[in-house]
């Protein structure tokens, strides 16, 4: 696997491509799956007429129907288990969390049906399901609709987590989720859903998924750097590249950013190819630190790249506490200062 | 599917305080709702309103089919004694045994239609038969060799599901699939089909059994919840699971129930008849109750006599599913005593091939654990996998 800085967008003139929002990203991404495959069905919460409390299933019930796009009732592990019971008479059912928070009711669907059925069938039995959740805090929401609990997914095998920080990305890897024969967990950055981006749609009609620009578990660059590398994903992205972009105008260090966007599995030679250039490496994201994907990499690191390792590998995520009241959330997610900080730590060795 | 009211004894017994003590009604008599045509001596039971209605599904079944019912009882019972005789020998590492359910299974299994889908628990080895799923297949999982020895497409039997209750969600699931492919309702019988999903007494309290009826429910699914009320969950009774019998709930989600006795073979086929014939016509689900009872342990880990008492065992063994139908095919003159040592030695024949085969199962090559974790290929299970086939190639010196 390679990884590229990117900044273009995949395969059609750059004449089309305009500016639009991570939302309106997932939303022509599973149109254009819905359109490729008619056996792609929607399924969950207020996802038709309203279009999902966050709109990015907005349209296309009336576009494709109540038989495609399933409003179903308000049990979560019901929705997943009857995803399964669709998968297996040949759907490819694109569930929709209605917040990180309420997937723990789907929790033993997911891990103890969806994780292991091809692997129990030997290979008979495939579920390609997509999971979507809608993930992390800094929306000052209320109680259970601000978590980032992507770590639980992550450590289940037989399940795909990935996750978008940006609006080529958010239409692609839809996309490719919704193609992949594995039950993939989907996270998508809630409070990035307004950011915009470039995409080009090109005609609107539903892309050769051969013209993506990038695989789903593979990582990419998103600015280069030489002296310290901060491995983060989804809704994080912005925060380090505001860091990196911070250091730079003050001729500070040279910051790598690398975007992880698929946490299981996880693209460990883009890994190994950053820290090998840097030496110095932060993880970056709104998880607890404790037993987490930040854990994973930094294991991953010091085992692998150990003689490259200018210092100590430095966790920088949310506290070890339940995600607290909302009032506290500007401290307890990781900023701008906090990540400059562990640049500084790092550096001082 | 008649629904009538709760008695007066019903009554008082939901609104009673919960009390450890044991039930002071008779758990071996279903009432005056279940749907019965063999007595337990063998006879048959004059219909009453609440079976009248399922009488006309055994116009078909004629004295062929009568004997391929207990040709079915007798092979399974064979087939449940050899995996428990196989654990007990070492050969499985657990059985579960369906001792007791014969009919409730083979009523049911002989309902399905080919295309008729199945989402079994663990017990369900008398559908399975019935399925056409060779027994041999099932004894994997006991052995420890795979995790579901069959493919569930080949029979339109799904694996056998562990966790308690979640294939009822993956089994409504299916069936809303079905209708979705227009499968229901057609008037063609050789294309209209149905689901069932099978769980027991102590099932009914999952939440996914519960909502697995209201998505059926709300969708109209062409499916059939197939209690079998065997009155123990493991060491828990009746009274730990529910106030009200299984076959009740239904009305509250808005679809019949009906209880059908569990150890009379042709009561389970007619009520399952209907139940799928209603299904495949888009009429939507059903839930039978089939009250019967488990003979044996809840597995061959198990031990009964330490919360049940043998007076309750012996009641049943008076029901014996397979002594009844026997009985009345004797009585008949359907089946007459060369037929039955016909069908023993057929059974005897299959239980040596199952041990056979168990016997002779290859235990996997430790390099097949990393196989089918995913479709599709996943760089952390192949380095694992590479990494473990080197550090055993280490020992091969």
């Amino acid at each position: 696997m390679t990884t590229t800085t990117s900044t273009s967008s995949g395969g059609a003139p750059a004449s089309t491509a305009r500016r639009t929002t991570i939302a309106k990203a997932l939303n022509a991404g599973m149109r254009a799956a819905m359109e490729r495959d008619d056996k792609v069905l929607l399924m969950g919460e207020d996802i038709g007429k309203l279009g999902g409390v966050f709109r990015i299933t907005e349209g296309l019930q009336k576009d494709f129907g109540e038989h495609r796009v399933l409003d179903t009732p308000l049990a979560e592990a019901g929705i997943m288990g009857t995803a399964v019971g669709l998968a297996l008479r040949g759907y490819r059912p694109v569930v929709e969390i209605q917040f990180d928070g309420f997937v723990y009711p789907a929790f033993d669907q997911i891990v103890s049906q969806v994780a292991k059925m091809h692997y129990r069938s030997q290979g008979t039995l495939k579920l390609p399901m997509v999971i979507r959740i809608p993930y992390g805090g800094g929306i000052g929401a209320v109680e259970h609709h601000s978590e980032s609990n992507e770590s639980y997914f992550a450590h289940t095998a037989g399940l795909r987590v990935v996750t978008a920080s940006t609006t080529e990305d958010a239409y692609w890897m839809i996309q490719q989720a919704i193609a992949s024969d594995d039950p993939v967990v989907f996270y998508e950055p809630k409070r990035r859903y307004h950011e915009r981006g470039m995409l080009d749609l090109g005609d609107g009609s539903a892309p050769d998924l051969a013209d993506a620009p990038y695989s789903l578990d593979q990582a990419v660059v998103r600015q280069e750097g030489s002296d310290v590398t901060v491995l983060t994903y989804g809704p994080m992205v912005k925060v380090a590249m505001a860091a990196a972009q911070a250091a730079e105008l003050e001729d500070g260090p040279s910051i790598e950013v690398l975007d992880l966007r698929s946490l299981s599995p996880m693209d460990t030679d883009a890994i190994e190819a950053s820290v090998t250039r840097t030496g110095r490496v932060i993880t970056l994201s709104e998880a607890q630190t404790f037993t987490s994907v930040h854990a994973e990499m930094a294991a991953w690191v010091q085992e692998h790249c150990f003689y490259h390792l200018e210092a100590p590998v430095l966790r920088v995520g949310g506290y070890n506490i339940p995600y607290p009241p909302s009032r506290h959330e500007e401290v307890f997610l990781p900023d701008l200062d906090r990540v400059l900080n562990a640049v500084e730590t790092v550096l001082s060795y | 599917m008649k629904e009538s009211a709760l008695s007066d004894e019903e009554v008082a017994r939901s609104t009673a305080p919960s009390t450890h003590e044991p039930p002071e009604r008779d758990i071996t008599d279903g009432g005056p709702d279940m749907v019965q045509f063999l007595a337990a001596d063998g006879t048959r039971v004059e219909p009453t309103e609440v079976s009248a209605p399922y009488l006309s599904f055994l116009d078909d079944v004629d004295d062929e089919a009568m004997r391929g019912m207990l040709r079915d009882l007798i092979l399974v019972r064979r087939v449940d004694a050899e995996g428990f005789a196989l654990q007990r020998q070492g050969e499985l590492g657990l059985w579960p045994s369906l001792l007791g359910q014969e009919a409730a299974q083979v009523g049911a299994g002989r309902a399905m239609r080919p295309q008729d889908y199945a989402f079994p628990g663990y017990r369900e080895h008398g559908v399975a038969w019935c399925k056409g799923v060779p027994p041999e297949n099932l004894l994997g999982m006991f052995r420890g060799v795979n995790h579901g020895g069959w493919d569930s497409n080949e029979n339109n039997f799904h694996l056998y599901t562990i966790v308690i209750g979640n294939q009822m969600l993956h089994g409504v699931g299916y069936a809303m699939g079905v209708q979705l492919d227009g499968d229901v309702a057609t008037g063609d019988p050789e294309r209209d089909t149905a689901v069932m999903a099978f769980t027991g007494d102590g099932g009914t309290a999952q939440g996914d059994f519960n909502e697995a009826l209201v998505f059926a429910s709300v969708s109209n699914a062409p499916v059939v919840f197939y209690v079998q009320n065997n009155h123990w969950a493991i060491s828990e009774p009746n009274e730990r699971q529910f106030r009200v019998p299984p076959y009740r709930r239904a009305d509250g989600f808005g679809f019949p129930g009906v209880r059908v006795d569990g150890n009379d073979v042709l009561a389970s086929y007619a009520v399952t008849r209907a139940a799928l014939d209603r299904a495949r016509a888009g009429e939507g689900p059903t839930l039978i109750e089939a009250f019967t009872y488990r003979m044996g342990a809840h597995t061959t880990s198990d031990d009964p006599t330490k919360y049940r008492i043998s007076a309750e065992v012996d009641v049943w063994k008076a029901k014996d599913p397979v002594d009844r139908m026997k009985k009345y095919l004797l009585t008949e003159g359907i089946v007459d005593e060369d037929w039955l040592t016909a069908v023993q030695e057929e059974a005897d024949e299959l239980a040596r091939r199952i041990r056979h085969a168990c016997q002779t199962m290859p235990d996997p090559g430790h390099e097949e654990m990393f196989q089918h974790v995913y479709a599709d290929a996943h760089p952390l299970v192949e380095r694992e996998a590479a990494e473990f086939a080197a550090y055993q190639a280490g020992f091969e010196d």
